[in-house]
């Protein structure tokens, strides 16, 4: 995981993902008159083989960079590289080409599938966009390895509109799609959260499964435990800046934001009350919900109290593979060094 | 308080028949209960929730006994009801904090409810105001419109509204599911000290997440396909739990500190039946690996533990 | 307490991962079973069931059948009509004035004129119809494209097509009509139709926006663009279809609006020359004081038509909206 500046690792085969300090500024207001920063100066990278979770709250940002990843919503600073190539230069064919390698899934099922056609056309719709010499068989038995890989039955789900299947089925069936295309990275946005409890952990198996042939996945959620389910790394976004990054194991053993503490502090476990992980996670008073003194002003919730990170915060290595955002002050406390060369 | 339901059926009509959304449900509520009501889609959680209080669109009443503080409630008739609703029982129904009126300020929306109800506005604004401030709203908000505010405020407004002249039941119908993991916790916890402060008696929450269930009820009801699959203590149904399914979903539930590599979960294969033409006997035989022969006949709910109830030939 | 849980995972785990081995087939779907859905079947056979689902309630309710009723009625009296009339509607000779009767043919009487009433009805009535597609269509056509291109592409675009659609929704129609009708000899009611059709699309572009708003931000559009499908097709494909009950829906309303501004442009006199329309005749009616001189077979006629024809047009679509809505249906 890198945040010092610019490493261009990747060469032309890698499946990599890459963000250098991309921004996403949207102008609102007759004829753009006011602007409103989405997401701020993030910079992460995402291996094959990898998953990356993205975890933050509503107006975090999140969805706009897998948006902008999959070139549905344009950046407006900074750069997206995909396998090196600065994915804003690609035009037409070369913008074919991507999509032939970076796919996305969405969150809502029923709403990503048009209900009046079959839920299989999303085959037939990529097929004469991208495999339009294939032939009959050829394709079927195409379709019928990616329905294999997702653990679906051909004779279930084909031929079926979308009302007659189920929520966890049709995003199988999505993530078939993309796999039919031999993506490389598949942007995942909330993809589980409309699902059941019972086969959420079955898509989610199947991401995992996926990674270990090769495939990079952005794994976008507000859920912390299914992003400790299976991401390698982790990013932790709030109100559109990275907060705290790093292993996944490291953010999640030794958060050391407040608001990283304050969010694993707020999500309700299994097997452990709320009070005993407030007091593991030595969650001082400033985070935690101090009604008297909030009373006073109608504030919405415990992050709210928390006080944003100023605009010259910097990120900075914790320890190999974490890093945490801090005030300037704070930054130069514990890496004196590093806040000289470091960007974001 | 105390609510005894026995044997309730509550169907829905639709043009191909009767969907047996709620298929005989017999359990009771103790006084200061917080009961958790926790299943996946199209359990019936919902229906038996919101039938309790009002039986409106496509839901009819079939059969049953809904018992509250010893008065039987005329669930029936949707007349009747009103002078049980809002003074003994009450609900914050799915989605009702974007349900507020958008044109009305908050003050004027709980004036014309509390109206409605044939109660002077003015004697509770006092009250109202004491109970915004104990749960973290300014009185400003009276003032404000439903646009102004944010989701968890917006939430905290309704549930004050819901519970002004302490109902003995409060029924919650997934009140956190749209909302920020900082604020379920604020919205859940609120819950306990609404009961703490003695506005509400006792209560159900209807929620698909078993972990809120976890860290607020007392107790949790696990319902499948219509049917009660299992009750007992929250701490029970989440560490002990006997019944096939209720063990199913808790081993197929992510949380902090579990990983793939580490343990791999599995989830429950196949879906649960319809209800139109329900199957014979347990409804959870086709995905259940321990079913048998017995399994055909339908399997009573029982108390097999103190206080600790399911429906399963095998534990019974 | 964690010891408990783990024998109870314990015991389930070996029989699950047995019993349910990863890639074993699921058990068979109930065709109205589904995770999201409540407890509630819906009645559903697939979309060819969604088709005659809708023709069932489209038979069974009433608003529908009587509006369609009334317009089919009077189409097929357009088509039939001039077949059983004995007279051309220009043709002069009949008794002056005089009231419906058998003899000779004169149905509905004849005009101060001698004129053929019922003729003239019949042709009016096609003349109705044809006002009535054109205008409306053309109408149908700009508004669709105007609406489709403003809420799809959004930004600029949007900007300025909805500039242009309140420029033209702001302008006094009739006055338009009246000032061009005026200077140019409008010869024939295909021009008429046309001039009707580029005026009256402005809320039909509104509406269409607002619905192609709506429906751009489902997450199939997305895909859509992620499966490298081009904008117009997306629009024509994806988009239109699921709009096609509004769009059924928003022509019938373009029909009857543009028959209502033609009898109305004809009445006052504005009409096309040469050819006698209903409002036409209503014009010749009232200049020859027929109300006042009882002649009421020569405008009853051609004004209840009018009426009747937009007024079915109308009612059938609250009825078509109960029927594409499920939600307005009575059980």
């Amino acid at each position: 995981m890198s945040g010092h500046g610019n490493d261009s690792r990747g060469n032309g085969e890698a499946g990599l993902i890459k963000l250098e300090n991309v921004s996403k500024i949207y102008s609102t207001g007759t004829f753009g008159g006011k602007a409103i920063t989405a997401i701020r100066d993030v910079s992460f990278e995402v291996q094959p083989g990898e998953v990356m979770s993205v975890i933050g709250e509503s107006g975090s940002g999140k969805s706009t960079i897998g948006k902008m990843i999959l070139r549905l919503s344009p950046i407006t600073q900074g750069v997206i590289r995909f396998g090196g190539t600065d994915i804003s230069t690609l035009k037409r064919k070369a913008l074919k080409e991507y999509r032939r390698e970076v796919q996305g899934v969405f969150q809502d099922p029923f709403s990503s599938y048009n209900p009046i056609f079959k839920a299989d056309r999303v085959f037939s719709m990529i097929k004469s966009e991208f495999f339009p010499g294939t032939s009959g068989p050829e394709w079927r038995n195409k379709i019928s390895l990616a329905l294999e890989a997702v653990t679906l039955d051909p004779t279930q789900v084909l031929n079926k509109y979308p009302h007659q299947l189920s929520g966890g089925q049709l995003q199988r069936l999505l993530i078939a799609r993309a796999l039919l295309l031999d993506i490389q990275f598949l942007v995942a946005d909330e993809i589980i959260s409309m699902l059941d409890a019972s086969t959420r952990i079955d898509v989610l198996n199947l991401l995992a499964d996926l990674k270990g042939r090769g495939l990079g996945i952005m794994f976008i959620t507000h859920d912390l435990s299914l992003g400790n389910y299976i991401s390698e790394k982790t990013v932790i976004l709030r109100r559109g800046l990275i907060v705290e990054m790093g292993a996944t194991g490291k953010v999640f053993g030794n958060p050391t934001h407040p608001y990283t503490k304050m969010l694993l502090a707020s999500v309700p476990q299994l097997h452990r009350k709320w009070e005993e992980i407030a007091d593991e996670l030595k969650v001082s008073e400033t985070v935690l919900l101090d009604r008297e003194a909030a009373a006073k002003k109608a504030y919405e919730t415990v992050s709210e109290i928390l006080a944003p990170d100023a605009d010259d915060s910097v990120l900075v290595e914790t320890e190999p593979d974490h890093l945490v955002r801090f005030s300037p002050e704070k930054a130069r406390e514990i890496e004196p060094a590093a806040l000289a060369g470091k960007t974001a | 308080m105390s609510l005894q339901i026995e044997n309730l059926k509550v169907y829905y009509r639709t043009l191909a028949g009767d969907v047996q959304a709620l298929d005989g449900v017999t359990f009771g509520i103790a006084d200061g209960e917080i009961m958790g009501l926790a299943g996946e889609s199209g359990c019936g959680k919902s229906t038996l929730g919101n039938s309790l209080i009002s039986l409106t669109g496509r839901m009819r009443y079939v059969g049953g006994t809904v018992t509250l503080d010893s008065t039987e409630l005329p669930i029936w008739d949707f007349g009747d009801m009103n002078r049980h609703r809002f003074k003994d029982l009450s609900i914050i129904p799915q989605y009702a904090m974007s349900a507020l009126n958008p044109t009305r300020k908050i003050g004027r929306m709980t004036g014309e409810l509390l109206e409605s109800r044939g109660m002077k506005h003015k004697e509770f604004i006092p009250e109202l105001k004491r109970r915004f401030e104990l749960v973290g709203l300014s009185e400003d908000v009276l003032g404000m419109y439903p646009i102004e505010l944010s989701g968890g405020m917006k939430q905290r407004v309704v549930m004050v509204v819901s519970t002004l002249l302490d109902p003995s039941l409060l029924i919650a119908d997934e009140i956190t599911s749209a909302l920020d993991v900082s604020t379920q916790k604020a919205v859940a916890e609120m819950l306990v000290e609404f009961r703490e402060r003695g506005f509400v008696k006792s209560m159900i929450v209807i929620t698909h997440d078993i972990s809120i269930l976890y860290q607020v009820a007392d107790t949790i009801l696990v319902m499948y396909a219509g049917k009660l699959a299992e009750k007992a203590s929250a701490e029970t149904i989440i560490n002990s739990p006997r019944h096939p399914y209720t063990r199913l979903l808790i081993s197929s539930l992510p949380e902090v500190g579990v990983t793939y590599s580490g343990k791999r979960l599995t989830g429950i294969a196949g879906t649960p039946p319809a209800l139109l033409n329900p199957p014979e006997g347990c409804r959870f035989r086709d995905r259940c690996p321990f079913a048998y022969e017995k399994c055909l006949e339908e399997p009573p709910f029982v108390e097999v533990d103190p206080g600790h109830f399911t429906a399963c030939w095998k534990e019974i | 307490m964690t010891k408990s849980k783990k024998s109870a995972g314990d015991s389930a785990a070996p029989a699950t991962e047995s019993t349910m081995q990863k890639g074993a087939p699921m058990a068979p779907l109930d065709t109205a079973a589904s995770e999201r859905k409540p407890a509630k079947a819906v009645l559903n056979r697939g979309n060819m069931g969604a088709v005659r689902e809708m023709l069932y309630f489209a038979f069974r309710n009433r608003k529908l059948v009587i509006g369609l009723g009334v317009v089919v009625f009077f189409l097929l009296f357009a088509l039939i009509g001039p077949s059983l009339a004995a007279h051309q509607g220009t043709d002069y000779g009949g008794p002056l004035a005089h009231r419906p009767t058998l003899q000779g043919g004169y149905y509905f009487g004849t005009t101060y004129t001698g004129q053929d009433v019922f003729a003239q009805f019949v042709g009016g009535l096609r003349l109705a119809f044809i006002v009535g597609v054109i205008g409306g269509g053309i109408a149908a056509i700009i508004g669709m494209v105007v609406g489709f291109t403003a809420g799809y592409k959004a930004g600029l675009t949007d900007e300025l097509l909805n500039m242009l659609t309140n420029v033209v929704l702001c302008i006094p129609v009739f006055a338009l009509l009246l000032v061009i009708a005026a200077f140019m000899d409008i010869k024939g009611v295909v021009p008429e139709a046309l001039l009707i059709g580029f005026v009256n699309w402005p809320w039909a572009a509104r509406a269409l926006r607002s619905q192609t708003f709506s429906l751009t931000s489902r997450e199939f559009v997305s895909l859509a663009r992620l499966s490298g499908e081009k904008s117009w097709k997306i629009i024509f494909k994806e988009i239109a279809p699921n709009m096609s009950s509004y769009l059924f829906m928003m022509f019938i309303l373009l029909f009857g609006g543009a028959i209502l501004t033609a009898a109305t442009l004809d009445f006052i006199g504005l009409g096309p020359a040469g050819t006698v329309s209903l409002g036409q005749m209503m014009n010749y009616a009232n200049s020859a004081s027929a109300l006042i001189n009882g002649y009421w077979w020569w405008f009853i006629p051609p004004g209840l038509a009018i009426t009747l024809i937009v007024g079915g047009a109308y009612f059938m679509n609250v009825g078509l909206d109960e029927v594409f809505n499920p939600r307005l249906r009575e059980m």
